[in-house]
């Protein structure tokens, strides 16, 4: 369930513990007797390790020798012709059970699983859940301690679509609210994946209108219709990377800076800070970087005496005109 | 010098789980290469390396053989050892794959790779398509106290922390018996009893400063039976509230973050409006969400609800 790394690079054995390299021993001859042969480069990458690492781990369990009474080799196996065969393995022919943290890493991510569309109401879901928690015994009881919320039903039913337009390969038609903007536009968009990334899930996709990979909030989706088109994603098309932030500022967003009194410090947890300084009777300076400074343009007024926007200067003078237009409207509309 | 613990410690496991008695020190002294010589150099050795098979859940007995025998022996019981049959099928074991990859990069991703190793070896093959996967979901532990909180919570043992409160200055040390930590809306919450306040409570770990201390030991904390952290930290978010409603203009062809939660919206008498009736609950957080329209929103009623909106643009001028 890893990806095999390039042959150059070192496995996980570099840098282990003797601890860790016995882990990944005492699951090696299972693993290999489980299926009566397994191929060296297979098996390897099932490990995350190069097949230098696993000649050197094969050799080391052929090697244990217990002296008393008599001397005997426990472990007997070969490698010949890059298949690894394990044909005496005495008392370690069946894994070790699972540790508390490991079978509730697992449960707490499989529950979490649940909540999702399509894949929430699979039987392989219930049945894999199932299972684990009878081989785990007693080590899936902390699990029921800990437990991961999906998004809020607003967005079940675009999320269902987004499955189904996954799973059939289609294009979809997107209506799609841009709140920076108070905007809802119109666009096809090519489905990739469905993420979900800190809490929120997410239709990435080859967006048409933009020709560019976007995401897109599926709780900002206004209305959703899987189009009888099948999706067409460029090569060229790059999935982000989840793991290293989904929102990295680029260098051409526009600096912003804020100051925020104690009642709006949520703010400088919800949006990601290039730098927070702290000011004097609670308050916070904030800055961040933005492709679209109108967002900030409406936090400002939101925010109103909780916070000061205070660059750049055109959006400081914009903001002041939004609020004195709509403060207009109050007078005029006396009811 | 760290190959041949390696080679020590699995001969130790293979020595004691084949054992169908309790083995003496002295005897796996003899069975076991690469102890010392001295006798205690050995026992210092011995004691660390049963302490290391522990820590990884390897489950070291220690007991007699007779009632009469004086010196104490170990054994691994092959039945408390050993994964219990688990077969699954390739969809199953692509699950578990999926599963696994929600802790990428959070603090149970070992724990996670660890399960899946020892599954795998178990038999199970995973159809993992990981170069098209259609779904990924991830779990972000970015706030240092989720491990310790884990911990507890796993341990049942109670906890010591800091926390802060947004918007007020001093922080303050609240005593807790966890009972659950739940991720929700890109957060983790903890919940259980505080001590100090006798009562159930919530707190947010991105708000925890500094160390989270164990102040009590494993196993002396109680979860109430029924106890759902989801549940309780569900009626946390809504504490106290029920929904009230409001009156807007909004204009045409704006506001339509407010129009999708609309329970009407009918066309006003002023050309270019509409007047959209909405529920809410919150007057503080309603007020700044429809300030942030701007020109585009106008709150008719009610009049406590407009007065805060008028107040919060006042804000932006002052």
């Amino acid at each position: 369930m890893r990806a095999a790394g390039p042959a150059a690079a070192p496995g996980r054995a570099a840098g282990e513990t003797a601890t860790e390299r016995l882990q990944r021993l005492l699951a090696l001859v299972p693993y290999v007797l489980s299926r009566n042969v397994a191929g060296m480069a297979e098996t390897a990458a099932a490990f995350g390790i190069t097949e230098r690492e696993l000649v050197d781990d094969l050799n080391l369990l052929w090697c244990v020798e217990l002296r008393s009474p008599d001397p005997y080799c426990p472990i007997d196996l070969s490698y010949e012709g890059g298949e690894i065969v394990v044909s005496e393995a005495e008392a370690i022919d069946r894994p070790l059970r699972l540790g508390v943290d490991e079978a509730c890493a697992l449960l707490i991510a499989l529950r979490m699983l649940t909540e999702l569309p399509d894949v929430g109401n699979g039987p392989a879901l219930r049945r894999t859940i199932a299972k684990l928690e009878a081989a785990a015994g007693a080590a899936a009881g902390p699990s029921a301690q800990v437990a991961v919320q999906v998004d809020d039903l607003v967005a079940q039913s675009a999320a269902t679509a987004v499955a189904d337009a996954l799973d059939r390969g289609r294009r979809l038609h997107i209506s799609y609210y841009v709140p920076g903007r108070d905007e809802a536009t119109e666009r096809d968009v090519d489905p990739m994946r469905l993420l979900l990334v800190e809490g929120r899930s997410y239709l990435e996709g080859w967006c048409r209108r933009a020709d560019a990979v976007r995401l897109f909030r599926l709780d900002r989706i206004l209305a959703i219709e899987v189009l009888d088109v099948p999706k067409d994603v460029p090569a060229s098309a790059e999935a982000r990377d989840v793991d290293s932030g989904l929102f990295q500022p680029s260098a051409q967003d526009m600096p912003v800076v804020l100051e925020l009194g104690p009642a709006a410090q949520w703010v400088a947890e919800y949006y990601p800070c290039e730098q927070v300084t702290e000011l004097p009777g609670g308050w916070l300076r904030v800055r961040l970087r933005t492709p679209d400074t109108r967002l900030f343009r409406r936090l400002a007024l939101r925010l109103g005496e909780d916070g000061r926007l205070v660059s750049p200067a055109d959006l400081v003078g914009q903001v002041h005109a939004d609020a004195a237009a709509a403060l207009a409207n109050y007078d005029t509309w006396q009811e | 010098m760290s190959r041949r613990k390696t080679e020590r410690l699995l001969s130790l496991v293979v020595c004691l789980l084949s054992a169908r008695r309790y083995l003496t020190a002295t005897q796996i002294r003899a069975a076991v290469p690469g102890y010392p010589d001295s006798f205690d150099a050995f026992k210092r050795m011995f004691e660390r390396d049963k302490e290391e098979l522990r820590e990884l859940g390897i489950p070291l007995e220690t007991g007699t053989n007779s009632v009469g025998d004086e010196e104490l022996g170990y054994r691994i019981s092959r039945q408390a050892y050993e994964l219990p049959d688990i077969r699954l099928e390739p969809d199953e074991a692509a699950m578990l794959g999926l599963a696994a990859r929600v802790w990428r990069r959070a603090e149970l991703a070992g724990a996670a790779d660890g399960a899946l190793l020892k599954l795998r070896a178990a038999g199970a093959d995973a159809q993992d398509d990981l170069s098209q996967p259609r779904i990924e979901p991830r779990v972000q532990t970015a706030e240092p106290a989720f491990g310790p909180l884990w911990q507890a919570v796993r341990d049942r043992r109670p906890v010591a922390f800091v926390h802060r409160v947004p918007g007020r200055d001093t922080a303050l040390r609240r005593n807790l018996e966890p009972w659950g930590v739940t991720y929700r809306r890109g957060h983790w919450y903890v919940v259980g009893f505080d001590t100090d306040r006798q009562a159930e409570r919530v707190f947010r770990l991105s708000r925890i400063e500094g160390t989270v201390t164990f102040t009590g030991p494993a196993g002396s904390v109680t979860v109430p039976p029924g106890t759902d952290v989801r549940a309780a930290i569900k009626d946390w978010d809504h504490e106290g509230t029920s929904p009230r409603s409001c009156l807007l203009r909004v204009r045409v062809g704006a506001g339509h973050g407010l129009r999708r939660y609309a329970d009407r919206v009918t066309a006003d008498h002023h050309p270019g409006w509409d007047l959209v009736e909405l529920s809410y609950t919150d007057t503080t957080w309603s007020s700044e969400h429809f300030a942030s329209f701007g020109a585009d929103v106008v709150v008719l009623e009610p009049s406590d609800l407009r007065d805060a909106v008028i107040g919060r643009l006042k804000g932006v001028l002052a």
